[in-house]
């Protein structure tokens, strides 16, 4: 089924042991554990600052660990050349930056970088970035734009061409920091289809932070929730999604009920304007 | 879901491949033929500055000079002070538009330009207390000029922290200032000194430099511009931001080589022909318009080698009985470019987000 991981196993190839990250004097990530189910979609999900960007970063050897490591295949990534992990280990940071009059397949082409020699292209590879980009367009579903300016295009289209990139990377693990941000809920889903489509065909393991939690419950095979730096649950979104621990991460008061499309855990906010009806809870709110 | 699958599973790839070459290929070519329509007009530019002016060279006898021939006259005047002025135009135009568009693509600023941002003048004061205070010349006056520019570029970094825009700029324009200073004191401490050989340090020159000079430029380009080719090799990438680049293999360090040659190559440039007002900044922004937005470092070398060499040739001979030093004349075109690019607001012109 998942040819990455054809026993389901789940061996992690990415892990995070004793990590502590942070900026300046703050610890923003705190002795933190974690292995990455290995060809799984790994969400990380928490209130605002909670460091779920930061454990990213950190994943993506972007921050170098105040204490503990972030280990690839059992090394240390920050020891390893970045060439070499960025054939492994591809990121969508959140803010990629638009360069000017670069078109699609232009763009898409530089996530082939990590391929090249220390001397530039040679004929070979630049079929094989060929063959990469057009694979990776015709994923996405953007080939049909492949000659436009990137600058010129919807914020939709625009974050597919972002992931387009990536795929061209050829990686085997990609992290996506927010990769649903700024888009409607309508581009949101097709955008987790894209990757989860992506996990079963390729079999590529997905470590990405989301802000919504219901579509994280949805898509994620494993989700990870963050409080100040420190895992408070892990696990199946049925094990980790579940009203108390939606209130201790989110401080939401809230109902959790079966989705009824996807059978996931659907967080129903109770907010202090809303009246709970008695069916759903025993005690009857009246905050 | 399962339709789109279908969909996509179709086997297409061939004419996704042809797709994607003919749409990889547009760009690379149109940045072929500007390179060659540059090389083309560096080439006019040059004929026309070493064959006419005041006095005018045929071709046939440029061709019997150069080979060693003596024509009365003709052979002095091409030798000692058209041929040198040229080709020196040309070799400072390629550093300082080169290293002025490395500034400009890695600070994401066409601001941030090197003689803006004080790192040319940086150059300059270093090289002109050298040669008036210690007495310096050739290597050591080039390694004072890198000294001086380094020295303002990291001031100028310590300043403005890791922002970019506006607050390195202007960080930038303060040591530019101050660096102006410090030449008119040097000016101020010798005895013998000229119009001309003020100017060449607050403006730049190309006007009376020997051989010598020339040579040593030609040697440290030799060097330089091939390092520059290969570190550029990663700047399309760098241009993504500092974390998708992290993310595709290129770290920090990469930047900040191109950085440093950047800043190496606009201080042999300055220490051969003084600051050359607004070549630097003028070059970038005017390639990348004609490479259609694309950063381009070859076309704004030749872009700039174009404009020393017309504005030397203006300078020369646009006023009669005055022979105007090319900073002058570049700094009368860069101004109001400058001001057009201010005008235009932070949306475009500052949208750089980090310092050196």
């Amino acid at each position: 089924m998942n040819p990455a991981d054809p026993t389901g196993t789940g061996s992690a190839r990415l892990e995070a042991s004793g990590l502590t990250l942070g900026y300046a004097d703050t610890d923003v990530v705190r002795e933190l554990d974690l292995q990455v189910p290995h060809g799984k979609v790994t969400v990380v999900v928490g209130a605002n600052a909670c460091g779920k960007s930061t454990l990213l970063r950190g994943l993506a050897r972007l921050l170098r660990p105040r204490s503990g490591a972030v280990l690839l295949d059992g090394e240390a990534i920050h020891r390893l050349p970045t060439k070499q992990v960025a054939r492994t280990l591809g990121l969508l940071p959140q803010n990629p930056i638009t360069p000017e009059g670069v078109t699609v397949a232009d763009l898409v082409g530089r996530g082939r970088h990590p391929h090249h020699g220390p001397f530039g292209l040679l004929g070979r590879t630049r079929q094989e970035d060929e063959q990469a980009v057009a694979e990776a367009l015709v994923l996405t579903d953007t080939l049909e734009l492949a000659d436009r300016m990137v600058d010129e295009l919807s914020g939709g289209q625009r974050q597919r061409v972002w992931i387009a990139m990536a795929l061209a990377q050829g990686t085997e693990l990609l992290l996506l920091d927010e990769p649903t941000t700024y888009l409607d809920v309508a581009h949101q889903v097709e955008m987790l289809d894209l990757l989860a489509e992506l996990n079963a065909r390729r079999g590529t393991t997905i470590v990405m932070v989301l802000h919504d939690l219901n579509l994280s419950a949805r898509y994620a095979d494993h989700l990870v929730a963050l409080l100040h730096g420190r895992i408070v649950a892990e696990g199946t979104p049925r094990e980790v999604v579940t009203e108390e621990v939606v209130r201790t991460v989110f401080g939401l008061d809230n109902r959790v009920i079966d989705d009824p499309v996807s059978h996931t855990p659907l967080v129903v906010p109770v907010g202090r304007h809303t009246p709970v009806p008695a069916p759903a809870s025993p005690v009857k709110e009246t905050r | 879901m399962s339709l789109t699958l279908e969909r996509r599973q179709a086997p297409t790839a061939p004419d996704a491949v042809e797709v994607v070459r003919r749409a990889r290929r547009a760009p690379r070519l149109h940045h072929r033929r500007l390179v060659a329509g540059l090389v083309l007009a560096l080439v006019g530019a040059f004929a026309v500055r070493v064959l006419l002016g005041d006095y005018t060279v045929t071709i046939p006898d440029f061709v019997r000079i150069l080979g060693g021939e003596q024509i009365p006259g003709a052979t002095y005047i091409v030798m000692e002070s058209k041929l040198p002025r040229a080709v020196l135009a040309v070799l400072v135009g390629v550093a300082f538009g080169v290293g002025g568009a490395i500034f400009q693509t890695t600070l994401r600023n066409p601001l941030a330009s090197p003689d803006i941002v004080g790192v040319s003048l940086g150059a300059s004061a270093a090289a002109v207390s050298a040669i008036a205070l210690a007495g310096w010349s050739g290597w050591s006056v080039s390694a004072a000029a890198v000294a001086g520019a380094l020295g303002v570029a990291l001031l100028v970094r310590a300043v403005a922290g890791d922002h970019g825009g506006f607050r390195l700029v202007l960080a930038g324009i303060g040591l530019a200032a101050a660096m102006q200073s410090v030449i008119q004191y040097v000016f101020t401490r010798v005895d013998e000194w000229d119009v001309q050989l003020v100017l060449r340090w607050l403006t730049g020159s190309v006007n009376g430099v020997a051989w010598a000079g020339i040579g040593l430029l030609a040697v440290a380009l030799a060097v330089l511009l091939p390092a520059t080719a290969w570190a550029a090799r990663s700047l399309p990438v760098s241009e993504l931001g500092d974390d998708a680049a992290a993310g595709l293999g290129v770290g920090r360090t990469r930047t900040e080589l191109l950085m440093l040659l950047g800043v190496l190559l606009v201080a042999v440039g300055v220490a051969a022909a003084g600051p050359v007002a607004f070549v630097a900044f003028l070059s970038g922004p005017i390639a990348r318009a004609l490479n259609r937005g694309r950063t381009t470092l070859p076309a704004a070398g030749l872009v700039g080698a174009v404009i020393v060499l017309v504005g030397d040739h203006i300078g020369a001979y646009a006023v009669p009985d005055l022979n105007l030093p090319v900073g002058v004349v570049t700094g009368a075109f860069g101004a109001p470019f400058l001001l057009w690019l201010l005008a235009r607001g932070p949306r475009h012109a500052l949208r750089g987000r980090r310092a050196a």
